[in-house]
């Protein structure tokens, strides 16, 4: 078709019009169920994390200038567990986001890897049932670890957190993320504020809300 | 119509098709859309899910674009092909992030990129502005199968070899592998390889 002025912009208008219209029905459509996929993995990581648990609260801190989500999970009234979800920067290729699960008394009950993109096949092991990494934690309480500066790390750096072979970065970004989960933890269970490790200062809670689980949703990305 | 030129008719669009996963294979003969080719094809069911969505990207902006192909100048074709696909490309990533969020999460960034996929900016100006609707559509399942199989092809082979596995099914050597496989040199090497031996088969 011959272009002129008037039919090009016509045209494109419509076009763009009509595409618009569209992406908006399927976004009213997917808007529910990507909200119900979002919270269903994240009450899939607090189950995989957590003791047994009927309800939970969750909070927002910010540590480093990341977000961090406590969830405070009770059941018949007594608290169960605490799982946070917690994340790093310094992945092998930017975050690794994790859910990491403590008793009440402290000790790590287990940790999900909710997001990484590390190299497939060394740095993703990280994801992987029985790990070394995990190994190193699981049903351990983090301060009778060896400490360096009052924090996890792995043995290339003084500490005794065993790392994935051949990918020491991804290992030091799971220990580094495990550590503000530990963080976070111990400003919600005992109240002691969360530092802020590069600058020294503190944040006090950002948010605080208090709904049963199944109502919460949207937390994970 | 008689019944014998119906069925030339039919043979016509069938070879529509499967020129698009022979001849005009678009990875391995086009060697088009070599990003998400390397990038995905890390794991077979990777491989074979982004060729998924790109296929079904492509049946959809195919149709659609030759269907409004006479009602656009052509000065501004490009920019109107472009905002049908990435209309396509934004439907499928918030329905696979609706109803398959496992596979969204591990493709990622790979299905926005869609949009700039050659294949399918290609197809749109070299068949669907020029041919009726119902074979461009044809051309579309040809070329989107004929990347599906490519795609799924290379991501098995760098699987098997990289992992040790197949589909996500432990082969029981996973201990053993070149890692070399699953990383980006593997790719480039498992392409070319493959590349080599499919034009060699498909001259024959």
């Amino acid at each position: 078709m011959k272009s002129t002025l008037v039919n090009m912009t016509a045209v494109l208008f419509v076009i763009t019009l009509v595409a618009s219209a569209g992406v908006g029905v399927v976004n009213m459509i997917t808007e529910e169920p990507i909200a119900l996929a979002k919270e269903a993995a994240t009450k899939a990581a607090l189950t995989e994390v957590l003791p047994a648990f009927d309800t939970t609260e969750e909070q927002t801190l910010t540590i480093d200038e990341l977000p961090i989500t406590v969830y405070t999970a009770k059941k018949g009234g007594e608290v169960a567990g605490y799982a946070v979800q917690t994340m790093t920067k310094q992945g092998f290729n930017g975050v690794v986001r994790l859910m990491v699960g403590f008793t009440p008394d402290g000790e790590v009950v287990n940790v999900n890897v909710l997001e990484q993109s590390e190299t497939p096949g060394l740095g993703t092991k990280m994801a992987d049932e029985g790990n070394v990494l995990l190994g190193s934690i699981q049903g351990q309480k983090l301060e009778n670890k060896k400490l360096v500066d009052g924090k996890l790390a792995v043995r290339k750096d003084g500490g005794d957190v065993d790392a994935l072979t051949a990918a020491t970065i991804s290992s030091r970004a799971y220990v580094d993320a495990v550590n503000r989960a530990w963080m976070a933890y111990k400003s919600v269970a005992t109240g002691v504020e969360a530092t802020d490790v590069a600058s020294g200062a503190s944040h006090p809670v950002a948010e605080q809300t208090n709904e049963p689980a199944a109502q919460e949703g949207g937390q994970n990305e | 119509m008689s019944p014998r030129l119906r069925k030339e008719g039919k043979m016509n669009k069938l070879k529509i098709a499967l020129s698009g996963i022979i001849k005009n294979n678009p990875t391995f003969v086009l060697v088009l859309g070599m990003c998400p080719t390397l990038g995905t094809t890390t794991s077979a069911e990777n491989g074979m899910g982004m060729g998924l969505a790109t296929a079904a990207v492509l049946v959809m902006s195919n149709l659609v674009i030759s269907l409004i192909k006479n009602l656009i100048p052509d000065k501004v074709r490009i920019p109107a092909f472009i905002v049908v696909i990435a209309s396509f490309v934004t439907v499928i990533q918030m329905l696979m992030q609706a109803f398959v969020p496992a596979l969204y999460a591990s493709l990622g960034v790979f299905i926005p990129l869609i949009v700039v996929n050659c294949i399918i900016l290609g197809r749109a100006e070299a068949f669907a502005s020029k041919n009726s609707p119902l074979d461009s559509v044809m051309d579309g399942v040809g070329v989107g199968l004929g990347f599906t199989l490519s795609l799924t092809v290379i991501g098995a082979v760098r699987e098997i070899l990289g992992s040790g596995a197949i589909f996500g099914v432990n082969l029981g050597f996973s201990d053993y592998t070149p890692l070399i496989f699953v990383l980006a040199p593997g790719a480039f090497l498992v392409l070319g390889y493959l590349m080599v031996l499919f034009n060699k088969l498909a001259k024959k």
